[in-house]
């Protein structure tokens, strides 16, 4: 079973693609460009597709996705914790 | 892949793949004589829609340049034309004549509903009863043109159903189709890419040009950092963040190797195959009016959490890679790529899938949309009438 995906091996976030994911879960995650998986914990229940983070970021750090800047974080997040709009905003506009 | 597919055989050459006579109002006016004439003559499609009234300059030329092309689909066999006034009816007839197809325009002032409804519905009649002898022939592929744009898109659209377009686009372009992309502002953050993207300097400018007009309207009238509607309400309740993870995911839709070759204004017809950019709203009906008005006769629309478009004269095929959504909103999806989720599908095969729904769709399956009524029809406007 896979539980995420990430894009890139770089990216510091991957999406949730099943539902019902709950604080404790041993995710798997896919690396859709490179056919392979990870694995870490998830530290809070997390909707299907929103996404967890892979590793700890500050405030002030910039989000990858696609191997691309995709926002800042706005509150410190937790390697396994949500990551959405209550800790990441936009960098344009 | 399928080399051919059974179209119609428009008088300019251009290939359909339905067979509409639709009765298209000029104006707002016109809806209910327009949607009178279609409901006494079964077999044609009213094209209801509020505006045609004090447009001037660019957004009057818009206006008529979307109402000429949809008459000018290839997917439609015959129109009727139906305006408050005999002058403007005539330059939207006279634009859709210049294809060769059978169209009439009807003026209702000095003549009222009763006698307009009763002389267009003659046209349509005989209109409709023409067409349903027309056949369909073998066409070559290159001879379709595929649009896409994506709507109600969350971040399973970024990882499935957006990538499986992109996997499409890439072998429709080696086959010589004419494709096209387009919504301007969601391609923010992901610019640059699209940027690379291009054929050459004059392509790289010319969006260039388009993108940074968009960006300059928005710096104009934004109240906040637009995050009220760059992501929706509903990316948002999918797990979209910010418009850069939404971009990001809205050009996985151009594949990795094909080239943009163009860029067109809004409802333009391209010149040549090939990948066209369009500046355009990323309003879900409003761009896929303005491909239709463009001349593409199947549309590619991926979704993530759900959206339910359709149009009058293009058949939206819908493709989503969400397994919840594909559980619970079944009736609106065409081809389900969540199995790229589960490893259980590769690219390739989602890709392979999703061109044998378009030969299907061309050959003459309805789509979801098609099968349940939805016919949006949404006119871009450029500014407030005089």
């Amino acid at each position: 079973m896979i539980h995420c995906v990430l894009h890139d091996p770089d990216d510091s976030v991957a999406v949730v693609v099943v539902e019902g994911i709950k604080a404790g879960t041993a995710l798997t995650g896919l690396i859709l460009d490179e056919d392979r998986t990870i694995e870490l914990e998830c530290r809070q229940d997390i909707p299907i597709g929103h996404k967890v983070a892979l590793k700890d970021m500050a405030i002030g750090d910039t989000v990858i996705k696609y191997g691309v800047d995709i926002g800042k974080v706005v509150q410190p997040i937790r390697k396994g914790e949500h990551a959405h709009v209550h800790n990441i905003k936009t960098k344009r506009w | 892949m399928k080399e051919t597919f059974l179209g119609y055989r428009r008088e300019n050459g251009r290939v359909g793949v339905r067979n509409h006579v639709i009765v298209l109002p000029v104006d707002d006016l016109s809806n209910a004589a327009a949607e009178a004439v279609a409901n006494n003559i079964k077999g044609t499609l009213a094209i209801p829609h509020p505006y045609g009234r004090l447009q001037f300059g660019a957004d009057l030329e818009l206006h008529f340049r979307t109402l000429i092309g949809t008459g000018s689909n290839p997917n439609v066999a015959a129109v009727v034309v139906i305006g408050i006034e005999d002058q403007w009816t005539k330059k939207v007839a006279d634009g859709i004549a210049a294809t060769g197809k059978p169209v009439q325009g009807f003026g209702i002032e000095l003549h009222g509903d009763h006698d307009t409804i009763m002389r267009a519905s003659k046209a349509a009649r005989e209109y409709v009863q023409w067409a349903s002898e027309l056949g369909r022939s073998e066409c070559a592929l290159r001879e379709l043109w595929v649009s896409t744009k994506c709507g109600e898109s969350d971040t399973t659209s970024g990882c499935g159903s957006n990538p499986t377009v992109g996997d499409a686009f890439d072998k429709l372009y080696a086959a010589g189709c004419t494709l096209v992309f387009g919504e301007t502002t969601e391609l923010t953050g992901g610019e640059q890419i699209v940027a690379a993207r291009c054929r050459n300097d004059q392509v790289r400018a010319d969006f260039m040009r388009v993108f940074d007009r968009y960006q300059d309207v928005i710096n104009r009238h934004k109240t906040s950092d637009l995050s009220d509607s760059q992501p929706t309400k509903g990316n948002i309740a999918g797990g979209l963040t910010t418009i850069e993870e939404k971009a990001l995911g809205n050009i996985q839709k151009i594949g990795r190797k094909c080239t943009i070759d163009g860029v067109l204004d809004k409802a333009e017809t391209p010149t040549h195959a090939g990948l066209w950019f369009m500046d355009s709203s990323s309003a879900a009906a409003e761009m896929v009016t303005l491909c239709a008005a463009a001349g593409y006769v199947v549309h590619f629309f991926p979704t993530g959490q759900g959206n339910v478009i359709g149009n009058p004269v293009l058949p939206v095929v819908k493709i989503c890679a969400n397994p919840r959504t594909v559980r619970t909103m079944s009736e609106h999806v065409d081809v389900d790529t969540s199995g790229l989720l589960q490893r259980e599908i590769t690219m390739d095969q989602a890709g392979d899938k999703l061109i044998d729904m378009m030969f299907r769709t061309a050959n003459g399956r309805l789509t979801a949309a098609e099968a349940l009524g939805h016919r949006e029809f949404v006119l871009t406007r450029l500014y407030e009438s005089a």
